[in-house]
């Protein structure tokens, strides 16, 4: 994201996936994990560059629960409801989310600090009910931890404000 | 010419290999400790990593790295009592550590691993005793460990650990004394059936795409995963990536493959990491790419990643996916054996059945073939989650039955409830009640109880879980994945879920449960794929053993009627 142009990510995975085969979704995926969604110019460069028609690039973005069309909060904060987590209680932790948060599951807040979604089962059963927030994961998980779940995040953010 | 270099290089890979087998396999660090720290998703989220750090700054501080080594290993399999580490040494007995925390780590070192070197003291200390784990317990006594072999000793993402542990033999063999059909005989003898759900006999798969005549040939590994609470392929990707890749290799070469494609999901980010590390070292080594250790078999991986959609486990989806499209699923036939990948013969087997192929190679089928039942060969990895006291990812013999898996394995239920019923099979499968517990775990025994093998979840219930809810649960999830191409799948599922949910409320009706007996019906015939044939299973097998659960739900039901709802057996 530091890089000159705001659009040197994309073009760069265009470059390296332009020319493989069955690369199209790689391509995507490369412009999600920098980006965090998939913007609308950069599915246009996409089409451009690989020269796949825009309708498509959009049908496969819609099919695929994975992807974003729109910027998620600062924190994304998954809630597990695979099976050992939903048996464990994890709807409740979800519900605490919303309530805390004031949104929805599948929505961001509205200083786009926090995006809160469901995810199913991150490999981690044992730890069950669990809860990923930008990569770390929190295993055990109560409704009484959610708040301070939060306001972690919530000093992290503040923090590094303080240092910029 | 180029390729004279790459066979020389290739050549001089094998030698290696072969002087590796001279000297007998085993660790070679020459170490008289060493520190076994799990580095598996579930133990990192529970702060494994710094444990592993902890161990390091600690061996260090203390001087003595020359005696010591510290190997970050794959799952060990006790998940929920992570971090788990393992201390190995020298003339002492073997100690497992759970809930490692790094204080506790940095004690271990000072006050157990140092000592002894030091020849100061002969025991574990009293104090250290409360992070011990029973290595003699029937957790880690009763289960049997082909696939998950090298797990918990070997460090992931080093290719010099796994050859030091015999990998990349079987390969050799394979190349250098068999013939393409001796490997597909070999696989066929074994008995390995896929461990991705259907149980497809493995070695007839790889006849039908060694016969297969096209420009290119795909050997496709399936690693979507998504039955959603289960974790046994990411648990290998991540603890043994080079185990899938020589499995892809040999059977690269046995159906005469020109290329092999890795279709991981997307959320298993660890996984990917290391088996695309892996992938590159197996380049380097001349293990992928042309001339493979200076044979005349050319092959190389490349790595694909799902996008979040369960449908996309199902073959022809998959391959959809890969193409870059929706991730639909088409009519079979062709099988993807004739017509797969771009048109061309293609042949798909999951993480698990490639984790098998070079154990068998290395045994021998006859060997493979013994362990396990009559018709279900080998051994099955599972997730053992939900209600049960010792969660985690275990592996045993085919034909142990349910009960031994939960309560020996399993510990048995955590808590004062008393067990309900095991599920099986994720969304495809279905529940298994107490009182059938003696069951063996075997391909045909479950399917004839209403679930099915599936790949690999097993979700343990107390008598405080409800089994209408679990129904719910399974068909809310196929509901949201049908991928919507045929009418059955997508029609009748939401029509299903809208009446169990209704049920689950309190607001269902006598006819409700007729609706959904014959709405499963008509789905299980007509849909196009395993989605939706399969989605009724959880709400049917429910409903065939806990019929009571959903009809104690209907209010008009008081009494009188023939249900067997409790309120009725009052009445009687
Ligand atoms: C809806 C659906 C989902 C599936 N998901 C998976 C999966 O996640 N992993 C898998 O290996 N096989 C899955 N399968 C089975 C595959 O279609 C295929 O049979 C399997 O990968 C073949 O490999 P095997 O013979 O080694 O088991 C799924 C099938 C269906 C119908
Ligand atoms: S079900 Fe939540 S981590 Fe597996």
């Amino acid at each position: 994201m530091a890089n000159s142009s705001p659009n040197s990510g994309t073009a760069m995975a265009v470059k390296k996936w332009k020319k493989k085969r069955g690369s199209l979704i790689m391509a995507l995926h490369e412009i999600q994990d920098i980006k965090g969604y998939v913007p609308w110019e950069d599915a246009q460069e996409v089409a451009v560059g690989m020269g796949v028609p825009l309708a498509r690039i959009y049908e496969v973005l819609t099919f695929y629960n994975y992807f974003k069309l729109e910027a998620p909060g600062k924190a994304v904060i998954s809630v597990c409801l695979g099976t050992a987590c939903h048996l464990k209680g994890n709807d409740e932790v979800l519900k605490e989310f919303e309530k805390e948060l004031g949104v929805k599951e599948g929505t961001s807040t509205e200083d786009k600090l926090f995006h809160l979604q469901s995810v199913r089962c991150v490999g981690c059963c044992g730890l069950a009910p669990v809860v990923v927030i930008n990569g770390k994961t929190y295993g055990k998980v109560t409704p009484s931890n959610v708040r301070s779940m939060i306001e972690e995040w919530q000093n992290n953010f503040a923090n590094e404000t303080d240092v910029a | 010419m180029a390729n004279e270099k790459l066979i020389q290089k290739g050549l001089e890979a094998k030698a290696r290999l072969e002087e590796r087998a001279k000297s007998g396999f085993g660790d070679t660090s020459g170490a008289r400790a060493k520190v076994y720290g799990c580095n598996s998703t579930s133990c990192r989220s529970a702060g494994g990593e710094s444990v592993i750090d902890s161990f390091n700054q600690a061996v260090d501080a203390n001087e003595l790295s020359d005696q010591v080594r510290i190997v970050p290993t794959g799952c060990m399999g006790l998940c929920a009592k992570g971090p788990l580490v393992k201390v190995v040494i020298d003339g002492m007995e073997d100690q497992m550590f759970k809930e490692v925390e790094p204080m506790v780590a940095r004690l271990i070192v000072a006050e157990y691993i140092t000592p002894v070197l030091e020849g100061k003291i002969s025991e574990l200390p009293e104090f250290l005793k409360q992070y011990t784990l029973d290595l003699n317990s029937p957790f880690f006594a009763s289960q049997q460990k082909i696939v998950l072999q090298n797990l918990g000793h070997i460090n992931p993402e080093s290719i010099d650990d796994y050859v030091d542990f015999g990998g990349y033999q079987a390969l050799k063999k394979c190349l250098f004394e068999m013939s393409p059909q001796d490997v597909v005989n070999e696989i066929k003898e074994s008995g390995l059936r896929g461990r991705g759900g259907g149980g497809f006999p493995t070695g007839l798969k790889w006849q039908f795409s060694h016969d297969a005549e096209g420009d290119e040939k795909f050997v496709i590994c399936n690693g979507d995963e998504g039955d959603p609470g289960a974790y046994m392929d990411s648990g290998v990707l991540e603890g043994d990536p080079h185990a899938v890749i020589e499995g892809m290799l040999i059977a690269g070469y046995a159906q005469r493959a020109t290329s092999g494609w890795l279709y991981i999901r997307a959320e298993y980010p660890l996984a990917i990491k290391r088996i695309e590390n892996a992938i590159r070292q197996a380049r380097k080594n001349r293990l992928l790419g042309d001339n493979i250790l200076g044979s005349d078999f050319s092959f190389d991986l490349e790595v694909r990643l799902g996008a979040g959609a369960f449908v996309c486990g199902e073959e022809t989806a998959l391959i959809a996916s890969i193409e870059g499209k929706r991730g639909t699923p088409r009519p079979r036939p062709p099988y993807p054996t004739e017509s797969g990948l771009w048109k061309q013969p293609s042949s798909i087997n999951n993480v698990e059945t490639f984790a098998n192929i070079a154990k068998i190679i290395n045994m021998g089928a006859k060997e493979y073939s013994k362990i396990g039942t009559d018709k279900s060969k080998g051994t099955k990895v599972f997730a053992l989650t939900g209600r049960v006291r010792n969660g985690g990812l275990v592996e045993v013999p085919m034909g142990m039955t349910l009960d031994e898996i939960v309560n020996q394995v399993g510990g048995g239920v955590d808590g004062d409830a008393e067990l309900k019923a095991v599920q099986t099979g994720g969304p495809s499968g279905g529940v298994i009640p107490k009182h059938l517990l003696d069951l063996p775990v075997c391909y045909d025994e479950l399917k004839a109880v209403g679930s099915i093998m599936g790949s690999g979840g097993m979700i343990v219930m107390d008598e405080d879980d409800s089994l209408v809810d679990i129904a719910k649960f399974y068909l809310g999830f196929t509901v949201e994945e049908s991928c919507g191409k045929c009418a059955p799948c997508r029609i009748g599922g939401q029509q299903m879920l809208d009446k169990l949910t209704k049920i689950a409320a309190g607001d269902g009706k006598k006819q409700d449960v007729t609706d959904i007996k014959r709405i499963a019906h008509a789905m299980q015939k007509a849909s196009l794929c395993g989605l939706g044939q399969t989605a009724p299973n959880p709400v049917l097998s429910t409903l065939k053993f806990f019929e009571s659960e959903y009809t104690d739900k209907i209010k008009e039901c008081c009494g009188g009627c023939a249900c067997s709802c409790n309120k009725n057996e009052a009445a009687k």
